[in-house]
């Protein structure tokens, strides 16, 4: 990356893979369990912490200087939740469709604790421009994991994925299912999240043994 | 300045507080006629979606009658509005807009609550349209039922606050609405309801007179939810429904 120096474009690279939130660092979890029945809700869910995460960084760090640090979790609260309800209201004036599809998101977001942890441990400690980078980097780490398991359990669960079925019909018996496969109905249980996300985490660690603390 | 002072902290959570609040605020008060409007619309393209005027193409879409049509669409297909208040009937052209959660509310203090009742014509054919409300998993779910003189449904709509993505929030899917239709909410002369039941041996629900439906996968609550609320719509329009019925 030529635009971006190499420590910047570190911020960005390293939470895809070994900073990975979700899969290292064990944050941001709830979110991850809750909405990833679908691979649709988690790439809306994944864009939503994108946005709100790489804005929310650049106003905590505009203001890292200003904030009394006893109430700066308090501060960090109201940004975030300022920020949603923003958008939240300008997509039901303009974008009512689209504003209903998240409605169920809203929530999830304020209370992510990926974005409370990016706000404490770097945005109030560092420059606009490197806090922008680190809340994207990381926003796309979360949704990186989100997706993956998103697509595996629609996939695994319901045989469709994005909502078309890509595995025949299970009720016709057409595609795999005439050769006698069903679809996985545990998939879609929350339980399910945390196998496939402790997965993920066991094939990272296999692939890169440097993650695996020393007992 | 000195930022740890206690001062400074008041100061500045007061200030942050009127600065965050006067940008909400301002915020809502401009855009609060667009969304009541998106609102209304929104009413009208359920209730319309509910006997069959819409745009479905294909096996799995949901597409309402577009915005910028409905309001004219709905004054074609609706003939009638009205409002049951206990033991009277009274014609009201804005029923669409009573706020059914308000006056179910009124229930629990013993008052009547005003219920409405949406008449449609399409093709001939009457439907008799009722909202629903109750509560889902995690918060509240609601719709519209359309039904005819035989008290065989003849559309749903289902819509929902924050049921669980993949799972609940898919009482507004194809799939689930459609098996709805056909299915009677009498037995015999009981108002019973229809039940979104787990198992019933009826996956593509052919059986039209068992007042069942096959259930989602991973969604108990919610389809239990449903439930209720179908049996408690029943319950309070009984009265009316059976005048219908006994209109012949």
């Amino acid at each position: 990356m030529a635009i971006l120096s190499k420590k910047d474009s570190k911020l960005i690279l390293d939470p895809l893979a070994d900073n990975n939130p979700i899969t290292i660092q064990v944050l941001g979890i709830c979110s991850a369990l809750a909405i990833t029945a679908e691979l649709k809700a988690s790439i809306v869910m994944a864009l939503s912490v994108l946005f709100v995460l790489g804005l929310g960084n650049v106003v905590i760090s505009l203001m890292r200087n200003i904030i009394p640090s006893k109430i700066r979790i308090i501060v960090q609260l109201v940004v975030v939740a300022t920020l949603v309800i923003i958008v939240d209201q300008v997509l039901k004036a303009f974008a009512y469709e689209l504003s209903k599809t998240l409605a169920v998101f809203v929530g999830l977001i304020i209370t992510n604790c990926i974005i409370m942890g990016r706000f404490e441990a770097f945005a109030l400690g560092n420059g606009v421009w490197r806090s922008f980078l680190d809340g994207i980097g990381n926003a796309a780490g979360y949704g990186v994991i989100l997706i993956i398991v998103g697509f595996f359990r629609e996939l695994l669960g319901s045989g469709t994925l994005l909502g078309f079925p890509v595995l025949g019909n299970p009720i016709e018996k057409t595609g795999l299912y005439a050769i006698g496969y069903e679809n996985n109905g545990f998939m879609l249980l929350s339980p399910m999240a945390l196998i496939v996300v402790g997965i993920l985490i066991w094939v990272q660690r296999s692939r890169n043994p440097a993650l695996i603390e020393e007992n | 300045m000195n930022k740890e002072n206690n001062i400074y902290t008041v100061l500045f959570a007061c200030l942050m507080v009127v600065v965050v609040g006067s940008i909400l605020a301002y915020l809502a008060s401009a855009l609060s006629g667009k969304i009541k409007e998106n609102e209304r619309f929104e009413k009208q393209q359920n209730i319309l979606y509910a006997m069959g005027v819409n745009e479905n193409e294909g096996e799995g879409s949901v597409n309402f009658v577009p915005t910028d049509v409905v309001e004219e669409e709905f004054s074609t297909y609706i003939t009638e509005q009205l409002i049951i208040e206990g033991d009277q009937i009274t014609k009201d052209d804005q029923a669409y807009m009573i706020d059914l959660k308000k006056e179910l509310d009124k229930l629990k203090d013993g008052a009547t609550p005003k219920l409405p009742v949406f008449i449609g014509n399409k093709d001939g054919q009457t439907y008799y349209i009722v909202p629903m409300y109750g509560k889902g998993l995690w918060d509240a779910i609601w719709g519209f039922m359309a039904l005819d003189k035989n008290m065989v449904v003849q559309g749903v709509y289902f819509d929902h606050k924050a049921e669980t993505p993949g799972l609940g929030a898919n009482i507004k899917q194809r799939y689930f609405m459609d098996d709805f239709t056909g299915e009677s909410i009498l037995n015999g002369s009981n108002y019973t309801g229809i039940k979104v039941v787990k198992g019933n041996n009826d996956p593509v629900n052919e059986i039209k007179d068992d007042n069942e439906v096959d259930a989602l996968a991973g969604a108990t609550i919610t389809g239990n939810g449903v439930s209720a609320m179908i049996a408690k719509t029943v319950n309070l329009y009984k009265d009316y429904f059976e005048t219908l019925r006994n209109q012949g």
